[in-house]
């Protein structure tokens, strides 16, 4: 890994989970100690890991998970438009992963199911909040709304993957994934 | 003695016997092409196309193209090897191959070739099919919409277990696997699960119904070696009754 500390500007890197569970935010914090050395070359901006809401111009945005619902769309809309570099991460976000085996069914199968017929439910009504974003017909990959630069696969992918995308942004080349960081699994 | 009968795979000579196939002999010569619906012993199909092999120009699959002495054929090209990779995309869109939530994963042929021509994503769109599944047999479930219709399981069923099991019907996008009986259940065929054609599908298509997710990760057939160098295997095929 480049640790240069005579580079001033430091890497913005922005993260978010969309239709994910966090195990790929999980995974990136496998990186364990080399985090520390990290930190004197890149900055986190929009991040569950720093809590900031709005995304500010980055060089890489990190993101997890599939669009399942119109908030998703919007997210990673604002993520490329903020984000020299975007990477989907994950096997929700190339493919839509597990939350996409809800795609042989309608939304409104699935909202059904859930919140009228499901077992256990009481008081059964489907949700209908005006600040609750509405679900998209099915879940999509994220390359199916925005322009990707770059796909880590995996569920999650390794820490080693995370470090091979970054290091490659900080080192200005292509990166390569070899057989053990490319899984899908 | 006759001359030994050879032709060249990417300029490395290959022996043949009269009759073997490109990939048979290949295979023979521990040569790997890339391949899905080949197995040997059973006829070959042609139906997955992803041992496409170029020979004076034009495109061919290895699997039912006849050895030819001194044929000069081409595997191992960028142009192939992105061909190959664009197969297993529309195979992977076509189906249900959401890898987290299968069975097979890490010993499914279809991911590790996946993995092995470089495959990170795919941009074609999903046709999500939603076919009727099958767990009406005691010992083997039917995961429809795995299916990548290389008909292993017919041609097995039929030329090594000697049985009538399964069929494909429909057109294109309709296309689906059935079971050869007049209620179309699994469970009124003849299979057993120590039947071939239980231990050969090459994704999470025909599964058994005990064993699944016993193998840790890291033992699985392709966690540590790419498919080029582990050939097709099952875990389970050694369970076939020979």
């Amino acid at each position: 890994m480049s640790t240069d500390a005579a580079s001033t500007v430091k890497v913005k890197v922005a993260t978010c989970s969309l239709a994910g569970c966090f195990g790929c935010h999980m995974s990136f914090l496998d990186i364990d100690e080399r985090i520390i050395p990290l930190i004197d070359v890149i900055q986190f901006d929009r991040s569950p890991l720093t809590d900031i809401k709005i995304i500010g111009d980055c060089d890489i945005g990190l993101i997890e998970g599939g669009l399942c619902n119109e908030e998703n769309v919007h997210v990673a809309q604002q993520f490329r438009q903020h984000c020299k570099i975007l990477v989907a991460v994950g096997a929700c976000a190339i493919n839509g992963g597990v939350p996409a085996l809800r795609n042989r069914y309608s939304a409104q199968e699935c909202l059904e199911e859930s919140y009228l017929h499901g077992l256990g439910v009481v008081d059964a009504q489907i949700p209908n909040d005006a600040e609750l974003p509405a679900l998209l017909p099915k879940v999509v990959p994220l390359q199916s709304a925005v322009h990707v630069d770059y796909f880590l696969p995996g569920c999650p992918p390794p820490a080693d993957a995370f470090m091979e995308i970054i290091n490659a942004v900080l080192q200005k080349r292509e990166p390569q994934l070899d057989y053990a960081t490319r899984r899908f699994d | 003695m006759t001359d030994t009968l050879q032709f060249f795979i990417d300029q490395q000579a290959v022996p043949f016997q009269p009759g073997q196939t490109l990939m048979q002999a290949a295979q023979a010569a521990g040569l790997y092409i890339p391949h899905l619906c080949f197995h040997d012993g059973l006829t070959p199909h042609g139906s997955c196309r992803v041992c496409i092999v170029e020979i004076n120009g034009s495109i061919r699959a290895a699997c039912t193209t006849p050895a030819t002495a001194n044929l000069q054929v081409h595997s191992e090209t960028s142009a192939l090897r992105t061909q190959r990779r664009q197969l297993i995309e529309l195979l992977f869109a076509e189906g249900n191959h959401l890898c987290p939530s299968c069975e097979v994963s890490g010993n499914c042929q279809l991911q590790a070739l996946a993995y092995d021509l470089g495959m990170t994503h795919y941009e074609f769109v999903p046709l999500d099919p939603h076919r009727q599944n099958d767990g009406s047999h005691p010992d083997l479930f039917i995961e429809q919409d795995r299916c990548i219709f290389c008909e292993l399981c017919t041609r097995s069923a039929q030329q090594q277990d000697h049985k009538n099991v399964f069929g494909i019907g429909g057109r294109g996008a309709d296309t689906y696997l059935f079971a050869q009986a007049d209620s179309s259940r699994l469970a009124d065929t003849a299979i057993t699960a120590q039947d071939h054609a239980a231990h050969i599908c090459p994704v999470g298509c025909i599964l058994p119904k005990q064993g699944s997710y016993q193998i840790p990760i890291g033992q699985r057939v392709y966690d540590e070696q790419p498919i080029h160098l582990r050939g097709n295997h099952r875990p389970d095929e050694q369970d076939a009754t020979p």
